[in-house]
């Protein structure tokens, strides 16, 4: 029970690392930007997190997963999950680990830059390619949508940029 | 968030619940009637993102229903679900049915009708968003952001289909000019407040409703000029006012399908 505070909370987000995305298990919710904020208090943790669009049916998964994984710690009791909606989740939360681990799994990460009129860019997973075509903005999840490469013949996922900007 | 129940004055509480029922109700209503697309899309990318849309938007619905709960109005699933139709405060035009039949059985959908009708609500619910960003009440303004940036991907959607079928053959220029007339019959109570009009504005919570239909019409003139039409008129007095609880028999067979499963076990968890 004499965790300082900061190991304490370092401990929480070290087991947050093992909340996979529950269809991506390549990247945690940590990589995806969707952690916000965890307090400690004792053996009770709050953990703050972010949804990624409002209508995401995985939210209550991760919520579970993630109270599953920090009440494996020793000195966790309570475990209490909050979805906030300020500030709000944008694209340019996911870390570099969390390209890495996207494109890993074959989706494309949201793009660095938006062009002035709003439309983005983004290469292939696979080959890197730079050719590609967009089949659907809209994909098979909210967060998602759909292109094809023209160099690799591969169709791929990316994953869809917001931005308070919109 | 939970704190704010306690402080709010008992007329800004009760327009703020009113104004949330029905950006609420539209959202909820709207897609429902997207849902019921489902499979019968003109191809299967389109399936794909119209059912998408309508994904995000019951989300932006289930928020709306959320901040209700947070006020004290009730428990989020049950104002969804359980109220009737007299209580609802959606607009008339999220609650018309899709076009004749049933989907289960042999839907005669009408595609126009539905690109018309959501290319216009997005435009609608967009600057009703907008202004909602300035709202006075913080948790309102902090939800429309995230609202906001999902919106931007809906408008884009379909404005595209309008625009493509408006410049395609002269029967889908017909189709589609006969779905602009039927979609704007009901357009007179989509910026309307209703009975609540003066408590609503009075506090700031979103734009006074002229000067939202002034930024709807705004927004549509350069789509509608490049396409040499004019911008079609709001009608002044709707017919029946859906945000004062006036309905029609569509909106009660919409509620009855939809809330059919919650009703027959209400306190199962989901």
């Amino acid at each position: 029970m004499n965790t300082s505070i900061e190991s304490a909370n370092k401990q929480v987000y070290e087991a947050l690392t093992n909340v996979k995305d529950p269809e991506i298990d390549t990247v945690s919710v940590i990589d995806l930007g969707m952690v916000e904020e965890v307090i400690t208090e004792g053996s009770r943790v709050k953990v703050v997190l972010l949804p990624t669009f409002l209508g995401c049916p995985a939210l209550e998964i991760i919520k579970k997963n993630t109270v599953n994984a920090v009440k494996e710690l020793s000195f966790v009791d309570e475990v209490e999950v909050e979805f906030v909606f300020h500030p709000p989740w944008t694209s340019d939360r996911i870390t570099d680990e969390g390209h890495k681990g996207l494109r890993a799994f074959g989706i494309a990460p949201p793009p660095e830059h938006f062009e002035e009129d709003g439309s983005w860019h983004v290469d292939c997973p696979y080959c890197g390619s730079t050719y590609v075509t967009m089949e659907n903005i809209f994909g098979p999840t909210a967060c998602r949508s759909i292109l094809y490469c023209k160099s690799c013949k591969n169709p791929f996922e990316a994953m869809k940029p917001v931005s308070t900007m919109m | 968030m939970s704190s704010t129940e306690n402080v709010l004055s008992p007329e800004y509480k009760e327009a703020v619940t009113n104004l949330l029922f029905q950006l609420a109700d539209d959202d909820f209503l709207i897609s429902y009637r997207g849902s019921e697309w489902l499979g019968l899309a003109p191809h299967i990318e389109e399936d794909v993102a119209s059912s998408s849309i309508s994904q995000d938007t019951m989300g932006h619905a289930a928020m709306y229903y959320t901040l209700l709960e947070e006020v004290g109005a009730g428990k989020a699933d049950d104002l969804a679900h359980l109220r009737p139709a007299q209580e609802r405060k959606n607009s008339i035009l999220a609650e018309r049915v899709n076009g004749e039949g049933y989907y289960m059985e042999t839907p005669q959908y009408d595609w126009a009708y539905a690109v018309v009708r959501n290319f216009f609500y997005s435009q609608a619910k967009k600057v009703k968003v907008d202004s909602l960003r300035q709202s006075s009440y913080q948790p309102l303004a902090e939800t429309a952001v995230k609202v906001n940036m999902e919106l931007y991907y809906h408008l884009l959607h379909w404005k595209t289909w309008f625009v493509q079928l408006l410049s395609s053959t002269d029967e889908a220029k017909q189709k589609m000019n006969d779905a602009i007339d039927l979609v704007m019959k009901d357009f007179g109570d989509v910026f309307s407040y209703g009975n609540d009009k003066a408590a609503i504005e009075s506090n700031n919570l979103i734009a006074s409703e002229e000067e939202l239909k002034d930024r709807w019409k705004a927004n549509m003139a350069p789509i509608f000029e490049s396409l040499g039409l004019a911008v079609p008129a709001i009608p002044e007095a709707p017919a029946k006012n859906g945000r004062n609880g006036e309905h029609t028999e569509d909106l009660t067979t919409a509620l009855s399908t939809l809330s059919e499963v919650y009703r027959l076990d209400p306190v199962a968890a989901w």
